[in-house]
């Protein structure tokens, strides 16, 4: 069936909307997505007739409810091409990346080193600054290009015999880029370092085999692919090699007054209560994303991504951060017009129910790196059409105009 | 566009900004940053007889943060520091209104083309932030001089 975004749209009810007595014209994907009446029937549908607490419950609803809860986990799996207990719900990419760093806290000691990337957006970064802090390891990181790609030049000095992890993004949520993720993992798998891969860019985006990938961690977001906000994932290749991070209910094998045993991954790492019917909401939005096929999807986003780039490369006074072409590229746009601040070129677009991000995208050393305080940001999604990456690129001009 | 955001004030006051670039004599340089959205702000200031004697300042940032800045010192320096406070409060006051004050030009000159920002709430801080800065310094450069003294 080809991709028709005329077909999807009508899916996304927020689309009818108007700001400002324009048509919206939503380009912050990149920061949240919106939701297609499917996944939001299916959340309503299960808390309205199958909804109660998970786990340890004889009554029908409680099992109704346990069921649709293991079963989203088994579609987050099999849309990972991973297995049901190697999918751990989080809240969050941030939440995914604490819980791998705090378990891992006994493993690092001073003269260990922590691998980043220059591109990494601060969840995948403060942490593992944080852990460095705890324990005396030291933090290293790969620079950028001028053309927003990483430095690999250094790539076998920077991770070396003393790293003990390499910490990644797939695809940078300011620059665009997509990283080679099975070199970067083979680097760490060759020094004996554990690789972490934030994949909250690309999850939404491209079809991801995790296994495939030879990863150990990789952590997503539900609220960036058309899920509720609340919901993330931390899939994990050897989740039982881990203590746990977070104490309580749920996690326990055996509860005594002199101390406690812990179940097996993935419920090792859900303590309390857990995320139920966002968790039912991410499986059918990951269903949705598996329908319509994520290289349909892919596809579409190259080409308005290759329409917004070429429209920006003709607007004088404008300049794109990151890669110039669609070649390993996400659909994130960071661009400035010359003489505007960011968020002015935020403001005025919005006057013109363009929505787009601006800001350093919680990507501050990216901005420092290319000597910039902020962005503007436009990051599509499946659900936008040429028509919108037209309207931004008359919307820039239009600013332009304004404060010349 | 957004006329009732970008006063031409505001733009005047952006494209041309009074009392800007750093100067010396001074008694207390201050640095703030907004960390949301990377605005910083480095000023001085210098009292005496207390009388705001000068303000100087540099930075980076939106129209909104760098215009109200201008209107800031216009607003204070050559001012008795209790009135230049008063002003503060009531340019504070105005901010945080969220678009139900008429704003007094007696008291606030320039500074009414401001009284549309409060109705952006993710703006005000914007707006705020070289004021901010101006009485952190100021309330320094009084405790060093009454220490002093």
């Amino acid at each position: 069936m080809p991709f028709d975004v005329e077909s999807v749209r009508k899916d996304f009810p927020v689309l009818d909307r108007e700001v400002h007595g324009h048509p919206l014209v939503y380009l912050d994907s990149a920061s949240s997505s919106h939701k297609p009446t499917s996944v939001l029937d299916a959340e309503r549908e299960f808390v309205e007739r199958h909804y109660s607490n998970v786990h340890r419950g004889v009554h029908t609803l409680s099992q109704e409810a346990t069921d649709a809860f293991e079963a989203a986990r088994s579609t987050v799996a099999t849309f990972l091409g991973g297995q049901h207990d190697e999918v751990v719900f989080t809240k969050n990419v941030t939440e995914s990346v604490n819980l791998v760093a705090y378990a891992l806290t006994s493993r690092f000691g001073p003269g260990d080193e922590i691998c980043v990337t220059e591109m990494e957006h601060h969840s995948n970064l403060v942490p593992w600054q944080m852990l460095a802090e705890r324990t005396g390891a030291t933090l290293r990181w790969l620079g950028l290009t001028d053309e927003g790609r990483l430095d690999l030049s250094n790539l076998d000095e920077v991770v070396n015999e003393r790293t003990k992890l390499f910490a990644f993004t797939h695809v940078s949520n300011i620059l665009g880029t997509e990283n080679d993720v099975q070199r970067l993992a083979a680097r760490a798998r060759a020094v004996g370092a554990l690789s972490f891969v934030d994949g909250a860019q690309a999850v939404p985006h491209q079809a991801v085999d995790v296994p495939a990938l030879d990863v150990d961690f990789y952590a997503f977001t539900g609220h960036k692919m058309l899920a509720p906000t609340g919901v993330g994932v931390l899939w994990g290749r050897a989740l039982n090699d881990l203590p746990p991070f977070m104490g309580g209910g749920s996690m326990i094998e055996v509860v005594r007054m002199t101390g406690s045993t812990y179940a097996k991954a993935p419920e090792r790492f859900e303590a309390g209560t857990p995320v139920i019917s966002q968790a039912v909401a991410l499986a059918a939005a990951c269903d949705y994303l598996t329908a319509l096929g994520l290289d349909n999807i892919k596809q579409h986003e190259i080409a308005l991504t290759a329409r917004l780039l070429d429209g920006l490369r003709a607007l004088e006074g404008a300049s794109v951060l990151g890669p110039d072409t669609v070649e390993m590229r996400g659909s994130a746009v960071s661009f400035v017009v010359d003489g505007v601040h960011p968020h002015d070129v935020g403001q005025s677009l919005d006057e013109l129910g363009i929505a787009v991000r601006v800001g350093h995208h919680c990507a501050a050393p990216v901005c420092q790196r290319f000597g910039v305080p902020a962005t503007a940001r436009a990051s599509s999604y499946l659900y936008n059409n040429e028509a919108d990456i037209d309207a931004l690129l008359a919307g820039i001009a239009t600013v332009q105009e304004f404060w010349r | 566009m957004s006329e009732s955001l970008y006063q031409e004030i505001i733009l005047e006051h952006y494209k041309r900004p009074h009392h800007k670039g750093l100067r010396d004599p001074y008694d207390i340089e201050v640095h703030h940053v907004n960390p949301t959205c990377g605005d910083e702000v480095t000023l001085r200031v210098r009292v005496d007889g207390g009388v705001v004697q000068d303000v100087s300042y540099d930075g980076h940032g939106c129209s909104i943060s760098q215009a109200s800045t201008s209107v800031m010192t216009d607003l204070v320096i050559g001012k008795p520091i209790a009135q230049a406070l008063q002003t503060h409060e009531v340019f504070l006051e105005l901010m945080q209104s969220r678009g139900t004050m008429e704003p007094d030009e007696e008291v606030l000159e320039d500074g009414i083309a401001f009284a549309g920002v409060s109705k952006y709430p993710a703006r005000v801080k914007c707006a705020l932030l070289g004021w901010m800065a101006w009485k952190d310094a100021t309330a320094q450069a009084v405790a060093s001089s009454e220490e002093s003294a």
